[in-house]
């Protein structure tokens, strides 16, 4: 039986706190706290806490509002990197928090925690997605075929034509990318390279039929063509998605009309 | 725990908060937000054209610039050879009118582009970006223009 043995192994391998062959070690957070109830004003805040170096950064948030302030306020589901909603700025980076080791941002100096960029700040890390999520339904990310009636039978697909658009299905709607994106700070109405990452996934998908009206929206004012190529979303998204290149797929696709 | 306590929210005379449950402060919102009604759709290929002309017009100024620069500053004594009597001479011929204009027009319109970017990015307010936009335009057809006229109508008997 597997209980036993679990018991065993945590009764003789973790020592406590404290003691010389501890895996604790004590690590500074500085969140930058906003609470509209108590001020207008953010302000940093440290917190110090004891925690093992392969923990995850949410783990030490986690670890803050359960045993020093219950109203350190943030967002998170699953806690395994797939919903989306922990993304934050640490370091001076967007990543999200349940995916981020914190022997790997160098727990020797003070880790900064911050809410993401370009987006209303409602509480501490929590920030307001609607504009976001505004421009993702902007571009349509839902499949348009051009015969109304139900199919009676599976869309096929060759492999090939999966490929083309299979690195922008990993996205999960973080805002990791569209908030590290310089051209949204300063302009929220710029679609912003989570839209246009969702747009190209219907785009290059051999069975949508709606892919000139999706880059026709991506042509005007503030589509891609307001992209700098800073290559910022390329270095944010935790799932790996090559961002940059996803929306240079969608200026070329604009320019030769061939997709 | 915490070392840098922020600051309270309490008024230093009355000694009450300022902030309350019923009465938060205000958020404050990032520039242009996007709303459901923003952007309004334009429909038209002119950015694209505007991106485009951006990258063709590099590629061809690099050519010129580093032509110009080399005939004027490098080859054949440098810059000490330049004199009215030097541009004359070269205006003579129609292969630098050609290659002096398309360098005016070419550089005008890109920096002019480049900034309208700019300022399209940076400027927040709507009368700022009007106002910018406005000088920015005014100073290159200026340009464009007088630099034309000027390539069009040297006298090299001017006295």
């Amino acid at each position: 039986m597997a209980t036993p043995v679990l018991d065993k192994a945590d009764a003789a391998g973790k020592p406590e706190p404290g003691f010389a062959d501890s895996p604790y070690i004590t690590v500074t957070f500085r969140i930058r706290r906003f609470n509209p109830e108590v001020s207008a004003e953010a302000a940093w805040q440290d917190f110090q806490l004891e925690i093992d170096p392969k923990e995850r950064v949410l783990d030490g948030l986690h670890k803050i509002k359960w045993e020093q302030d219950g109203t350190l306020t943030f967002r998170r589901s699953c806690a395994h990197g797939i919903c989306g909603s922990d993304a934050m700025r640490i370091n001076g980076r967007n990543r999200l928090a349940c995916k981020t080791l914190i022997k790997d941002i160098n727990p020797e100096k003070p880790i900064t925690i911050e809410p993401i960029k370009g987006l209303t700040v409602l509480k501490d890390l929590v920030v307001d997605m609607e504009p976001f999520f505004q421009a993702y339904r902007d571009v349509m990310p839902f499949l348009i075929t051009k015969d109304t009636n139900e199919p009676t039978r599976e869309r096929r697909q060759s492999p090939e034509d999966r490929a083309r658009f299979d690195d922008t299905t990993k996205c999960i709607l973080c805002a990791a990318c569209t908030s590290s994106c310089p051209v949204f700070w300063n302009d929220g109405q710029y679609f912003g390279p989570a839209a246009i990452v969702n747009a190209h996934r219907f785009i290059f998908d051999s069975r949508d039929d709606a892919g000139e009206q999706r880059l026709e929206i991506l042509n005007d004012k503030d589509g891609v063509w307001r992209c700098r190529t800073t290559f910022n979303c390329t270095d944010a998204c935790p799932r790996g998605i090559e961002v940059t290149k996803a929306i240079a797929e969608v200026k070329r696709a604009l320019i030769t009309r061939r997709f | 725990m915490s070392t840098t306590e922020t600051s309270s929210g309490v008024s230093p005379v009355e000694g009450a908060a300022v902030y309350t449950v019923d009465n938060p402060a205000p958020v404050i919102q990032p520039p242009r937000q996007r709303t459901k009604k923003t952007p309004k759709s334009t429909r038209g290929n002119f950015e694209m054209y505007g991106w485009l002309f951006m990258r063709l017009s590099g590629v061809v100024l690099v050519v010129l610039v580093i032509g110009h620069l080399l005939i004027q500053l490098v080859l054949d004594g440098g810059v000490s050879k330049i004199g009215f009597a030097f541009v004359a001479g070269r205006w003579a011929s129609p292969w630098w009118q050609v290659w002096d204009l398309l360098m005016l027009w070419l550089a005008m319109l890109h920096g002019c582009n480049g900034l309208r970017t700019v300022i399209n990015d940076y400027a927040e307010r709507a009368g700022t970006r009007l106002w910018l936009k406005a000088l920015l335009y005014t100073a290159t057809v200026w340009t464009i223009l007088l630099g034309t006229l000027v390539i069009f109508t040297f006298d090299p008997n001017i006295r």
